[in-house]
């Protein structure tokens, strides 16, 4: 019996960690490659949200929940663009943009959304990887979405990208020192007005993913921080994307915690245990950032590097 | 022949009403080295930036073998041929070697085919006198092979001019001798020219054909380095001859007075957790200048900053007059422990605070700046402004302007007037004259002298041999965080030093 309840609990934390886990890995993946040029976009925050937003909107309007995904991922790559461009002008702080960005994103989803908080949309198909087993448990919890696989894809091509193509080689020396890439005749600003704008539309999607799928519905409160979780989760990667795979799989773990808990019958707690990747975040933070070290393999042009 | 011949006709450039590049025409030969020499802020930058791009002239011709080219963008001067290695390191620290290489070419595939490109590379390699692993990360060479890596880059994009800015700043002289003589070689080869921004006479006489000397913008003279002497060009350089020497008596050290700084089995890391200095033990004497010679990033910043306070010390103990020493403001004061740091406008002083203000920075919390046991008299820090900034000689002499405007080395100056009025009894200093001017170094080296002389105990971090090899009584070599050779400056050879700076000590010695 325990062992049984055991295994409940791991294959919930399992499903879980690729429920909750996709999330994070379109916004780190996003966040992974502003960063690699060399900015922080904290915004991704807001841009989460408004993505989440748009794409709930236009699937309902529209009746296909794909064109809502393109929808959120063209709204978040709207506001990376903005990001972009406005960081790229002489004295404008990244980070302070970044704060200005996540009131701006939520408070503009927050008027245009109310009312779509609530129509039910049509939601987005998932894989069902579970067709093997009698078990409904173990069948509900192999249903994986598409975007999953999607992210886990995106992962392994930017890696790729990163080291074999132009754009990437481009990008990282832009991030990791601007005078090299300025004596070389590249455009700094440009490069990374464009991976703004791309890291905005992979939020975009993220976004869509939490109201699309799961969670499942628009409302005010759906995104709780994980935009801005995904900024400690790229540095906890090490902004390799497939680190960031890996650690949104245990940030989504981590906030699988308290259903599959519930799932084997342990109740108390719960909202206690949908703390834990907070507590993951912070704890992210102080092991990563020491004051008296730079952290190791970060872009060099980073604002929080230097 | 590849090389090619460089002209600038009536070369100028003028920031706001500062005229930085007056009317400048030089000619580079083709296949020969040509050393373009001056003072900082003589305009020697300013115009080769104009050369390649990077800062297009305001007026003037540049002519390319005897054919005129409008240069206005880095990608003009690229496409003419020529190329430029910069004295801070343009190679991205975070790629590797091969990636470096790669970027650099201007017709990049967008799919990068690895296998071709680092056949392509080993081919280029093979053809070149030295080479480096395609897959070292460039964080992690040493500051001569970086400079090579700049080379090669220019050599890999087939440059037939290349324009080296203070070259040699960053190496050892066995390793600066190494990068000249190959580029000496492949001028005469008739591979590419080579301009070569420097203030070495040395290096002047040994490795370049023809000579230019710049002074606030103009030019001075221009001529072949045959026909010309170290001392004709630094009088071209500064209208007078060179006077750098240290004046007056110098008394021993006397060895039975106590230690005044000890330093035992220090260990400190770097900003990436690494060990940057180990076991480091020394002891200067009051009235002694200890100099630690090395090159750039071998443990002397942290050293440094775990001296004055800025940095953990992870074991070891300091020791000033005797007692235990943690660099805190009580301690600094009552022992009368001064402090010159590399880049003072960072490490001394707040950019965005007045001279007055800054010059304050020892004393605002003591008598007669306190008042009444908490208010701080603006008046006192004013006056006392007055009488430093005329005793240093800061200009200009305006207590009231922000420090951050002033030039480097009057920024010196007056960091240097505030370590240096109280009683002065250790004194650590660090590239006091980087990138200063003739006048400003031969104050301060005096004013160093002078405070050893009154029988302060000097710690002197340099990476200029020659100033060391000036100042010190006696000096220690510093590579890769350890203490590897001491020597009497008196007894100090250049070479030997140099050999134990690169590392090569330790090789002789197993």
């Amino acid at each position: 019996m325990v062992e049984s309840d055991l295994s409940i609990f791991l294959l919930a934390l399992l499903a879980g960690a690729i429920r909750v886990g996709t999330p994070f890995l379109f916004v780190s993946l996003g966040e992974c490659l502003t960063e690699k040029g060399g900015r922080i976009n904290l915004g991704l925050e807001g841009i989460l949200v408004t993505g989440a937003m748009t794409g709930y909107a236009v699937s309902y309007l529209s009746g296909s929940p794909w064109l809502g995904v393109l929808a959120a991922g063209g709204a978040g790559l709207c506001l990376g663009l903005v990001h972009g461009v406005i960081c790229s002008l002489p004295r404008v702080n990244d980070i302070a943009f970044g704060i200005a960005l996540i009131l701006f994103g939520t408070g503009l989803a927050f008027f245009l959304g109310k009312d779509f908080i609530q129509p039910s949309a049509p939601m987005l198909p998932s894989i069902p990887l579970g067709g093997w087993s009698d078990d409904t448990r173990v069948r509900s919890a192999l249903n994986v979405n598409v975007l999953f696989f999607i992210g886990v894809a995106l992962a392994l091509v930017l890696h790729w990208g990163l080291r074999g193509t132009r754009w990437g080689l481009v990008l990282r020396l832009v991030g990791d020192h601007e005078d090299s890439a300025q004596a070389l005749g590249y455009r700094p600003a440009g490069v990374r007005i464009v991976a703004t704008g791309v890291g905005g539309f992979l939020a975009g999607v993220g976004g869509a993913y939490l109201s699309l799928y799961y969670p499942g519905s628009w409302n005010e409160g759906l995104s709780s921080g994980q935009g801005l979780m995904a900024v400690a989760l790229v540095i906890f990667a090490r902004w390799q994307p497939i680190n960031c795979l890996w650690a949104a799989l245990l940030f989504g773990a981590a906030g699988a915690v308290g259903p599959a808990l519930q799932a084997i019958g342990i109740g108390w707690g719960y909202y206690l245990f949908n703390a834990i990747p907070y507590v993951l975040t912070l704890a992210v933070m102080v092991i990563t950032c020491r004051p008296d070290r730079t952290l190791s393999g970060a872009p060099g042009e980073l604002s929080l590097n230097r | 022949m590849r090389a090619l011949k460089l002209e600038t006709i009536g070369a100028s450039k003028t920031f706001g009403t500062f005229r930085a590049l007056d009317k400048v025409s030089l000619t580079v030969r083709a296949g020969t080295v040509h050393a373009l020499l001056g003072e900082n802020g003589a305009g020697k930058s300013t115009l080769v930036k104009g050369l390649v791009g990077y800062s297009p002239l305001d007026e003037g011709n540049i002519l390319v073998d005897d054919r005129e080219y409008a240069v206005r963008l880095p990608r003009d001067a690229h496409g003419l041929g020529i190329g430029m290695v910069y004295q801070h390191f343009t190679v991205a620290p975070g790629l590797t070697v091969a990636e470096n290489l790669v970027l650099a070419r201007g017709d990049l595939p967008a799919r990068i085919h690895w296998k071709a490109e680092r056949e392509r590379l080993s081919a280029f390699m093979d053809g070149m006198p030295f080479k480096l692993d395609p897959d070292r990360p460039v964080a992690a060479l040493a500051a001569g092979e970086k400079q090579k890596l700049e080379i090669l880059k220019q050599l890999y994009l087939d440059r037939r001019l290349i324009i080296l800015d203070e070259p040699t700043s960053v190496l050892t002289p066995q390793e600066a001798d190494e990068v000249l003589g190959l580029m000496r070689d492949l001028a005469h080869d008739g591979q590419v020219s080579v301009l070569m921004i420097t203030h070495k006479f040395r290096e002047v006489t040994a490795f370049a054909d023809d000579v230019t000397v710049l002074r606030k913008g103009a030019l001075v003279g221009s001529c072949k380095v045959a026909d010309t002497s170290p001392e004709a060009l630094a009088e071209w350089m500064m209208g007078r001859s060179d006077d750098r020497t240290v004046a007056g008596e110098r008394p021993p050290v006397d060895p039975d007075r106590g230690p005044a700084l000890e330093v035992a089995g220090l260990e400190v890391n770097n900003d990436k957790g690494v060990r940057a200095v180990h076991g480091a033990s020394f002891v200067v004497r009051p009235g002694e200048i200890l100099g630690v010679a090395g090159i750039s990033g071998n443990g002397q910043r942290e050293l440094t900053e775990a001296l004055l306070g800025q940095r953990k010390r992870e074991a070891g103990a300091v020791r000033v007059h005797g007692e235990p020493y943690h660099a805190s403001r009580r301690e600094m004061l009552d022992r009368g422990v001064h402090s010159l740091p590399e880049e003072p406008l960072r490490n001394a002083s707040v950019a965005s605070m007045s001279v007055a203000e800054n010059l304050a920075l020892r004393s605002f919390d003591q008598a007669p700046i306190r008042r009444q046991g908490w208010r701080v008299s603006r008046r006192v820090i004013r006056e006392q402004a007055r009488g430093l900034i005329e005793r240093f000689q800061v200009t200009p002499p305006d207590p009231d302007r922000p420090i951050g405007t002033l030039s480097g080395g009057n920024v010196q100056r007056a960091v240097l007037a505030r370590e240096l009025t109280e009683e002065v009894r250790v004194l650590i200093v660090s590239n006091p004259v980087f990138g200063l001017d003739f006048a400003s170094v031969a104050m301060i080296h005096q004013r160093l002298m002078d405070a050893r002389n009154r029988g302060a105990a000097v710690l002197l971090l340099s990476e200029d041999l020659d100033e060391l090899l000036e100042l010190a009584d006696r000096i220690l070599v510093i590579h890769d965080g350890e203490l590897v050779f001491e020597a009497p400056a008196g007894r100090a050879d250049r070479a030997e030093l140099g050999a134990h700076m690169a590392g090569g000590g330790e090789r002789a010695a197993s």
